[in-house]
């Protein structure tokens, strides 16, 4: 029922001699073949895809925004205009959160990427045996649930029974706080070295640190593997061609594999953008796991994601985390824009 | 002769100093390895000590192993196996919806005529650029509407369809010669069964890695089942172990225990298809 036109052609292809004949057909038969009518059952085919994508994944971006122009509970919301959106930009929290995502984004992508460059590097080496090994051990923070191993970090971080303060009072060290901390980085190096800094120079959070070093963990080696994808593209030839030159180990680096590994690199930061800027699970799980409020240390570790969700999840503030969600988007679809406006013509050679 | 004498001692130099790159290189990489394996170490043989020993990490090795952590564990978490099913159930249901609907509009993509196809595909792909957060808040009033909260079909329906998928399918169905389609309709072959028996065999990398995806995207999701959910016996194991930690309280090698045995079978599913998830990652580069 399904293919009724289909198998009419095939019934006519059938009782057509040409068809039957075994020489080989030629080009004009092949696309009169491949060139059919319209086949109407395809979109039978599309439909399953097309109603569960349509219902809960387009749909809802309609929704969201009639959602943030209102307020109130589910079913008897009412009308606000752009309310929730003022709210959000007066807001300390809002604005808190916004920061605080810019930073965690600084803090993780450049040195993820910088780390996985470095070790995909090493590991293109073509002297390197075992590679499949190392890149299996690499890729198996990132393949692990995220609450998993962020208990295990949170246990780590652990001011009280940690492995890491255990390491650092026996290097003779002040043990920190960690995931506790909300003090900045910059503060507490200060009060280490018992000078005065102005507030601007607090830096973010040890906590935020604390995740961020997490997540630079967890996402090392999902960056190695694409660089590594990358560096297999580059031709040899061109490091023979650099070297019979007498460019040195760096130079190559330099002068080759960073430009021709361009493209790569690009889709990292694009797709590293929109990561960063949407995480939630880690910063999640890490604060359950040191029995922090969400967000927490006052606040400190709040991204918007994480502050969306406590609007909806703890105040079930729906409107309100449904206008910070569009702005979220919003920002998102800025950078990528940015990235492919300004990375994208960059990278291509 | 000159340049013989000094060729000759440079050469003992330049293996040396080339063995001493490789070496350094390679301890490098065991250093990253380290740094990447240690967590999950120190988790495993932690889970086996003792509260003291535990939360001294003073020894990597537990001085008596003590196996009955997991007993407790597995006791005291309370839902443990009913977290197991749930969420071996909803990721089984997820992929197998996935595949379906995936398989059939990725084969109409690539293989068919039809008008709007081009708009449409264009439409799939658009949804892959919005973000999650604006998508939560209106699914999560529907399920309530729909009064799916605590039930199966709430974890499972919304991710039963892909665009990444699709995309993913579809870019493999086109690598699969036409000729094969042509020769199939003068056999006699419609759509349908053109897909099923000779498209779906040939295709069995593109549905591993998407059937794959799919499954650790399910099996690792939090923030959803957090939303949805409110009975402990409907939670899949990610929120289960998520409100463990408090039940856990100190004792911290419960918690180990309980993250070691819901960590084990994403690792066992890694060590045997390894090689799918890098591949995939390395040529189409999905971000969870």
């Amino acid at each position: 029922m399904i293919c009724d036109l289909a198998d009419e052609e095939c019934i006519l292809a059938r009782s057509t001699p040409v068809a039957q004949t075994i020489s080989p057909r030629t080009a004009v038969q092949t696309r009169a073949i491949r060139k059919r009518r319209t086949q109407w059952s395809a979109y039978i085919f599309i439909l399953p895809a097309f109603v569960i994508i349509g219902i809960f994944h387009i749909f809802p971006v309609f929704y969201a925004v009639y959602v943030s122009l209102n307020k109130g509970a589910i079913n008897r919301f009412a009308f606000v205009g752009l309310d929730q959106y003022a709210r959000a930009l007066s807001s300390g929290d809002f604005w808190n959160a916004l920061v605080t995502t810019l930073v965690y984004a600084l803090l993780t992508m450049p040195i993820t990427m910088a780390l996985a460059l470095f070790f995909a590097y090493l590991l293109y080496q073509p002297f390197v045996k075992a590679r499949g090994i190392f890149r299996a051990i690499f890729f198996l923070p990132y393949v692990v649930s995220t609450v998993g191993s962020a208990i295990v970090w949170a246990w780590i971080f652990d001011p009280r029974s940690g492995l890491l303060n255990f390491v650092l009072t026996r290097l003779g060290l002040p043990a920190l706080r960690w995931l506790i901390e909300p003090d900045g980085v910059g503060l507490l190096v200060a009060q280490g070295l018992g000078v005065n800094i102005p507030t601007w120079l607090d830096g973010p959070s040890l906590a935020l640190v604390a995740v961020s070093i997490f997540t630079i963990w967890q996402f090392m080696g999902y960056d190695i593997v694409i660089f590594l994808a990358g560096l297999t593209t580059i031709p040899n030839e061109m490091y023979e061609a650099a070297r019979i030159d007498g460019a040195n180990g760096f130079q190559l680096f330099r002068h080759i594999t960073i430009p021709l590994l361009a493209p790569t690199t690009f889709f990292v930061i694009v797709i590293s953008v929109i990561g960063s800027l949407q995480s939630f699970n880690s910063i999640f799980a890490m604060n359950q796991a040191a029995e922090q409020s969400l967000g927490g240390p006052l606040g400190s570790t709040s991204t918007l994601t994480v502050y969306m969700f406590d609007q909806l999840y703890t105040y079930s503030n729906y409107g309100y985390a449904a206008a910070i969600a569009i702005i979220l988007s919003c920002i998102i679809l800025a950078f990528t824009l940015f990235n492919f406006k300004v990375l994208g013509k960059r990278s291509s050679y | 002769m000159a340049a013989v004498t000094e060729k000759r001692s440079s050469l003992p130099l330049a293996w040396l100093t080339q063995n001493l790159g490789q070496k350094l290189i390679y301890l490098i990489l065991i250093a990253g390895a380290v740094w990447a394996l240690f967590p999950f170490l120190w988790m495993v043989t932690s889970s086996f000590k003792s509260y003291a020993e535990a939360s001294a990490a003073e020894t990597f090795f537990p001085t008596r192993w003590l196996f009955s952590n997991y007993i407790d564990a597995w006791n005291q978490v309370g839902y443990f196996p009913q977290y197991f099913l749930n969420t071996i159930f909803i990721a089984v249901a997820t992929v197998a919806g996935v595949l379906i609907t995936s398989t059939l509009a990725a084969y109409a993509f690539a293989r068919m005529e039809f008008p709007g196809r081009d708009v449409l595909f264009i439409i799939l792909l658009a949804t892959m650029m919005i973000p999650f957060e604006v998508t939560l808040i209106p699914n999560f009033i529907l399920i309530r509407n729909l009064k799916w909260a605590d039930q199966y079909q709430a974890l499972i329906i919304p991710w039963t369809a892909s665009a990444f998928s699709v995309f993913l399918l579809r870019q493999f169905f086109l690598s699969i010669p036409s000729d094969l389609y042509d020769a199939a309709v003068i056999d006699g072959c419609n759509n349908l069964r053109f897909l099923l028996s000779i498209i779906l065999p040939l295709s069995r990398p593109a549905l591993i890695t998407s059937g794959l995806f799919t499954f650790l995207a399910s099996w690792n999701s939090l923030m959803w089942p957090l939303l949805v959910t409110n009975r402990p016996e409907m939670r899949p194991i990610q929120v289960g172990i998520a409100s463990f930690i408090g039940d856990a309280g100190t004792q911290i090698q419960l918690l180990l225990a309980a993250v070691t045995i819901s960590v084990i079978p994403v690792i066992i599913l890694y060590l045997i298809l390894q090689r799918w998830f890098i591949e995939g990652i390395a040529t189409v580069g999905i971000r969870g």
